[in-house]
C-alpha cells in the first residue's frame, strides 16, 4: 500500500479512535457533572454512579488507546502536544485519576462528608477533562507557538494562560455542553426513578446550549486564520516537518468545505444529532443513540476542516505539524494497521456482550441488597 | 536540579508507584481464577465467597493501577518528548498495541467480574475471571516487550532524513530475548506479591483465630501457587542476569563491582564496599567461578569489567564523531551519497557521539579530555546496583524457603499449628514490594546514562518545558499520590479488618458443616 494511502488510513482511524473515545468515555463524564445535580440523597447517588459503574473501566480504555495510537502513529505529534500542553495535561492527569478511585473509593467509605467529598471528586474528574479536551481542540484552529531545530528537537512558547484563549474556551464549552448532553441521555436510559427523570428534563437545555454555541464556534472559525500548504509537498515524503511552505488565509479554515461541498454532512450530522435527543427523549436508548451522533459530527467537523494540518504553528508556521510529514515509518503504519483490524472488531464485539449482560435499568433496591458488589 | 534530573525523579517516583499496584494484581488475578476454578469444579460456596472477598481487596488495589497507569502512559510525551519522537516509530508500537489487546480486555471483563455475579452461569463468570487474567498478564507483557526493547534495541535502524529510529524488523522487536526474560521474571514476581499477600492476611486470621476455614483454603492454595513463583522467578531471575550479560555488559559489571576484568571464569563477589572514587571493592568476600557461570554459562569466556568497558566506549565515541559530521552535513546536502555511506559504516555508534552533547553542542571538535570524561560518565552507579541486586537475590531465597514450609506444612494439615511461622508469614508482607521495586532499581538505574542502551543518552531525551512545570508535577505527584495511598491502605486494612463475613454480608462457613 503507498505510503500516502497510509497516512489517510491513518488520519481517518485517530478520527475515529477519538470519536470511539467522545461516544464511550463521553457519557461517562457527563454522568460524572450531572452526578450532584441529577441525584440528592444518597442512595440516588449510588443509583447514577451504578449506571455507568460495569463499564466506565472498558470506556475510558478508549482515551488510554487514542493516546497510544498517536505514540505509535503520528510519534513528532504525540511529543509536541504533550509537552507543548505540560501543565494542562498534568491538570488532565489529576483529573482522570480522580475518576478510577472515585468510583472504586467513594461508598466503600461510611461517612457522609467523604462519600460527598468524592461526588465531587467524580464531578471534577467528568467537567476538567471534558473542558479541556475542547480547550485542545480549540487551539489546534488558533494555533500555538512552536517549533523544530535541525535534530528534529521541539522547542515551544506555549503557556497555560496563552492556551486559555477566547475562542479555545468557547471551544471547551461547547465541549462540556456536548458531554452533559450525551451524559443526560445516558442517565434518563439507565438509572430508575428520579435521577433518571431529573436528567431527562436536562436534555433540552444541554442541546439547546450546544446548538447556539456550536454555531457561535463556526462563524467565529469563518474569521480566524486558517493554514494552507503552498507549493507541492510530497505525500510519500519523510516525516520531517521541516521541509515545507505554508501561508495563512482568513477563513481558510473552511477552504476544505469549500472544495467538497459533501462535507457539510458533519456539522449536520452533529446538530441532528443534538435535535433529536431532544425530540427522542421519551425513548432513552433513541435518544442516547442520537445524542452519540453530537461528537461523531463535532469531530469530524473539526478534523474535516484542519486537514491536512494537525498542530498548526504560529511562530513557524511552515514548520507546523500536518498528516504528509509527522506519521510513524511505512512499516509501522502497515503494522499497527494490521493490528486495528484484527484487534479492533474483537473488542466491540466483547464490549457489546457486556453491555448485553449488563442491560436494564439500574435500581435502588438491586444496590442495596448487594452493598459490596456495587459502587 | 534541571529538567533532566527532575524528569528523571519523576518517572521514577511515578513509576514505582505504579508497580506498587501492579504485581498485586498481577499475582490476585490468577489467585482468584483458581479460586473460582475451584468453586466451578467442586460446587462448594466457600470457594464463590472466597473469591469475592480477595476480590474486593482486588478491586480496591485494581483501579489504583489504573489510575496510575494513565501517568504513565502520558509522561513519555509530556517529559520526554525528543524520546518520543525519537523512538515513537519503534516504541508506540507495542505500547498501542498493549492497549489494543490488554487493556481493553481486563478493563472490560473486570466490570463484569464484580457486578455479573447473579447475570451469568457459573462457567460464563469463570471465563470472565480468567479473562481479566490473561489482560493483566497480557499488558506485562507488551510493556516489557517495549522495556526490554529499551535494553536492547533490536530490530531497528536510525533514518538520517527523519532524525529517528524507525523499525527495520518488527518480529526482532517482538522476540527479544531481553523482553522474554523480563516478562517471565517480572511476571513471577507479581505472582509472588500476590501469594505473599494472600498468606500474610491468612496468616493474620489465623493469628486471631478468625475465619479459620477460609483461611486455611486460602493459605493452602496461596502456599502452592507462591512456591512454583518463587522458584520461577529465581531461576528465570538467574535468565535476566544471563540475557543482561549478554547485551548490557556495563550494567553486568556495576552489579558485581567488577572493576578489571578478570582471566575467565569470573568469581562473584558475595558482598563488599563499592567504592566509585577509587574503582576499588573493599572486604570483598568471593565466590570462585559464580559469576563466570552466571554470565556467561561457560568457564571459558571472559566477563569485561568496568575500566574495560570504559575503554570501549572511548573507540566507540571516536567512531560516533564520526558518524556525527556526517550526519551534520547531510542536513545541508541531502543527496551527497558518500556522507550518507559513512554515516552507514559509523552509525551503530553515532549515539555514543550524543554522549558529548553534555559537554560541547559542535560534538565533531571534541578533545580528548572531553571523550574521556563522556566515556567515564557511561558507569552507573556501583554502590546502589551492587546492593539493590544482592538484596533482591537474598529476598528471593528467602521467598523459596517461606513457601516451601508453608506448602509442607499444608501438606501436613498443620498451618495453625506454629505461631512462629504465622508470624513470620505476616510479618513478610512488605519484603516481595521491596524485592520487586529494588529489581526496577537495579533494571533502570543500571542501564543509565542510556535511556536507549547505547542509542539515546538520557540527558537528550527529556521535553523543552520549562524546568519550573516538572518541579510543579512532580510537587503535585507527590502529594496527589501520598493522598491517596493512605485512603488506599486505609480502605485495604478496613475491609481485611472487616473480614470476609462482614465484606459481604452473610455467614461465609456456615453451609461448611453441613456440606462436608
Ligand atoms: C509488569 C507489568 C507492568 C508494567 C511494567 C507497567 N504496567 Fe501499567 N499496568 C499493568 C502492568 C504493568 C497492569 C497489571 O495491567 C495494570 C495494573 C493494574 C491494572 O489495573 O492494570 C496496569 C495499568 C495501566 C494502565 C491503565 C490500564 C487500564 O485502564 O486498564 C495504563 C495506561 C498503563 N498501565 C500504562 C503503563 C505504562 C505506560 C508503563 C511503562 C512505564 C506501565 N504501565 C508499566
Ligand atoms: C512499573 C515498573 C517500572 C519501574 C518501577 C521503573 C523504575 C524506573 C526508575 C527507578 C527510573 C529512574 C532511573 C533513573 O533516572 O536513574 C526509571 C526511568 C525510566 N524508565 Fe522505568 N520503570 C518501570 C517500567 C518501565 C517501563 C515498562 C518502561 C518502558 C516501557 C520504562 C521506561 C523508563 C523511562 C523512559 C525512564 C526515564 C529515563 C531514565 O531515567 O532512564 N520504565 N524507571
Ligand atoms: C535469586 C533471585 C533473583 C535474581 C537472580 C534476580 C535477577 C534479576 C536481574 C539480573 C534483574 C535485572 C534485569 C535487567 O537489568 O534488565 C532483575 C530485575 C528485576 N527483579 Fe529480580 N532477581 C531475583 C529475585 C527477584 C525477586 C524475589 C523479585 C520480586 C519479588 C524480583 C523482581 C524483579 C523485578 C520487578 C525486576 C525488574 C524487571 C526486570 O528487569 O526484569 N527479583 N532481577
Amino acid at each position: 500500500m503507498d505510503y500516502e494511502i497510509l497516512r489517510l488510513i491513518w488520519w481517518a482511524l485517530l478520527g475515529i479512535l477519538l470519536i470511539g473515545f467522545a461516544v464511550m468515555d463521553g457519557f461517562d463524564f457527563g454522568t460524572g457533572i450531572l452526578l450532584p445535580f441529577v441525584a440528592r440523597s444518597d442512595i440516588e447517588r449510588r443509583v447514577v454512579i451504578n449506571s455507568v459503574g460495569p463499564t466506565w473501566e472498558g470506556n475510558q480504555v478508549w482515551l488510554i488507546l487514542g493516546g497510544g495510537a498517536i505514540f505509535a502513529a503520528w510519534p513528532p505529534l504525540y511529543a509536541a502536544a504533550f509537552s507543548g500542553f505540560y501543565l494542562a495535561m498534568f491538570l488532565l492527569l489529576a483529573a482522570l485519576i480522580l475518576r478510577p478511585v472515585g468510583f472504586k473509593f467513594r461508598s466503600k467509605f461510611q461517612s457522609t462528608g467523604m462519600r460527598t467529598f468524592w461526588d465531587w471528586a467524580l464531578f471534577v474528574g467528568g467537567l476538567v477533562p471534558a473542558l479541556i479536551f475542547g480547550v485542545a481542540f480549540g487551539n489546534l484552529f488558533v494555533g500555538v507557538p512552536y517549533g523544530f531545530d535541525s535534530d528534529l528537537r521541539f522547542h515551544e512558547e506555549i503557556t497555560l494562560f496563552s492556551l486559555l484563549n477566547p475562542f479555545a474556551l468557547l471551544a471547551g464549552l461547547v465541549s462540556v455542553a456536548m458531554h452533559v448532553l450525551h451524559g443526560a441521555t445516558w442517565v434518563s436510559f439507565k438509572a430508575e426513578g428520579k435521577p433518571g427523570a431529573r436528567a431527562r428534563a436536562v436534555i433540552p437545555w444541554a442541546a439547546l446550549v450546544f446548538f447556539v454555541l456550536f454555531t457561535v464556534a463556526g462563524y467565529w472559525v469563518l474569521q480566524l486564520k486558517g493554514y494552507q500548504i503552498t507549493g507541492a509537498i510530497n505525500h510519500d515524503g519523510p516525516s520531517n516537518p521541516t521541509l515545507k511552505t505554508v501561508t495563512q488565509v482568513a477563513g481558510g479554515w473552511f477552504a476544505n468545505y469549500k472544495a467538497l461541498p459533501i462535507l457539510w454532512l458533519a456539522p449536520l450530522v452533529a446538530y441532528l444529532g443534538a435535535f433529536l435527543a431532544v425530540v427522542l427523549r421519551g425513548k432513552p436508548l433513541l435518544a442516547w443513540i442520537s445524542s452519540a451522533l453530537v461528537p461523531v459530527g463535532t469531530i469530524a467537523t473539526a478534523g474535516l476542516s484542519l486537514f491536512p494540518f494537525f498542530l498548526p504553528s504560529t511562530s513557524h508556521p511552515a514548520q507546523s505539524l500536518t498528516v504528509w510529514d509527522a506519521s510513524s515509518s511505512k512499516l509501522t503504519l502497515e503494522i499497527m494497521l494490521g493490528c486495528v483490524i484484527i484487534f479492533l472488531p474483537i473488542v466491540l464485539i466483547y464490549t457489546a456482550w457486556v453491555y448485553r449482560i449488563m442491560r436494564g435499568q439500574v435500581k435502588a433496591e438491586t444496590i442495596l441488597s448487594d452493598s459490596n458488589a456495587n459502587y | 536540579m534541571d529538567i533532566v534530573d527532575l524528569s528523571r525523579l519523576q518517572f521514577a517516583v511515578t513509576a514505582l508507584y505504579h508497580f506498587l499496584f501492579v504485581p498485586l494484581t498481577l499475582g490476585l488475578a490468577v489467585l482468584l481464577g483458581i479460586m473460582e476454578t475451584v468453586y466451578v469444579m467442586t460446587g462448594r460456596t466457600i470457594w464463590r465467597d472466597l473469591t469475592k472477598f480477595w476480590g474486593t481487596l482486588f478491586g480496591i488495589n485494581f483501579v489504583m493501577g489504573v489510575a496510575t497507569g494513565i501517568t504513565m502512559e502520558f509522561q513519555f510525551g509530556t517529559n520526554w518528548a525528543y524520546y518520543s519522537h525519537y523512538v515513537g516509530d519503534v516504541f508506540g508500537a507495542p505500547l498501542a498495541i498493549e492497549g489494543l489487546m490488554a487493556f481493553f480486555l481486563e478493563a472490560t471483563f473486570v466490570g463484569i467480574f464484580f457486578f455479573g455475579w447473579n447475570r451469568m452461569s457459573k462457567v460464563g463468570h469463570l471465563v470472565i475471571t480468567w479473562g481479566l487474567a490473561l489482560g493483566t498478564n497480557l499488558s506485562a507483557l507488551w510493556i516489557l516487550i517495549a522495556n526490554g526493547w529499551m535494553q536492547y534495541p533490536v530490530g531497528s535502524r536510525f533514518n538520517a532524513d527523519t532524525m529517528r529510529m524507525e523499525v527495520s524488523n518488527f518480529a526482532e522487536v517482538l522476540l527479544n530475548p531481553v523482553a522474554q526474560a523480563k516478562f517471565v521474571h517480572t511476571v513471577s514476581s507479581g505472582y509472588v506479591i500476590g501469594s505473599v499477600f494472600v498468606l500474610a492476611i491468612s496468616a493474620f486470621y489465623l493469628l486471631r483465630g478468625r475465619h479459620v476455614e477460609l483461611a486455611k483454603r486460602s493459605m493452602t492454595v496461596a502456599a502452592g501457587f507462591g512456591l512454583a513463583a518463587s522458584l520461577s522467578v529465581v531461576v528465570l531471575g538467574d535468565e535476566s542476569g544471563y540475557t543482561a550479560g549478554q547485551n548490557q555488559k556495563m550494567k553486568i559489571a556495576a552489579i558485581e563491582a567488577e572493576w578489571n576484568t578478570q582471566p575467565a571464569p569470573a568469581s562473584f563477589t558475595l558482598i563488599g564496599i563499592p567504592d566509585m572514587k577509587s574503582h576499588t571493592t573493599k572486604y570483598e568476600v568471593k565466590i570462585p567461578y559464580a559469576l563466570g557461570l552466571i554470565a556467561t554459562r561457560s568457564v571459558d569466556e571472559e566477563v569485561p569489567g568496568i575500566n574495560n568497558l570504559v575503554d570501549v566506549a572511548k573507540i566507540r565515541i571516536k567512531s560516533g564523531m564520526i558518524a556525527y559530521d556526517a550526519l551534520a552535513k547531510i542536513k545541508t546536502d541531502r543527496k551527497n551519497t558518500t556522507l550518507r555511506q559513512t554515516l552507514d559504516t559509523h552509525v551503530d555508534d553515532l549515539g555514543y557521539a550524543f554522549l558529548l552533547k553534555r559537554f560541547r553542542p559542535d560534538v565533531q571538535n571534541a578533545t580528548q579530555q572531553q571523550i574521556d570524561a563522556a566515556a567515564a560518565s557511561t558507569v552507573p552507579d556501583v554502590p546502589v546496583l551492587f546492593w539493590s541486586f544482592r538484596f533482591m537475590v537474598g529476598l528471593g531465597f528467602y521467598f523459596i524457603l517461606l513457601f516451601a514450609v508453608a506448602f509442607w506444612l499444608s501438606a501436613k494439615r498443620k498451618l495453625t499449628t506454629y505461631r512462629w511461622f504465622l508470624q513470620a508469614a505476616f510479618w513478610t508482607l512488605p519484603l516481595p514490594w521491596i524485592a520487586a521495586e529494588l529489581g526496577w532499581i537495579v533494571a533502570e538505574y543500571g542501564r543509565q546514562p542510556w535511556i536507549i542502551e547505547g542509542v539515546l543518552p538520557t540527558a537528550l531525551a527529556v521535553s523543552g518545558t520549562a524546568a519550573a512545570n516538572v518541579l510543579f508535577s512532580l510537587l503535585g505527584f507527590i502529594v496527589f499520590y501520598s493522598t491517596l495511598l493512605v485512603a488506599d491502605i486505609y480502605l485495604l486494612v478496613k475491609y481485611i479488618k472487616l473480614g470476609p463475613d462482614k465484606t459481604l454480608g452473610h455467614n461465609v462457613e456456615e453451609n461448611l458443616v453441613a456440606a462436608e
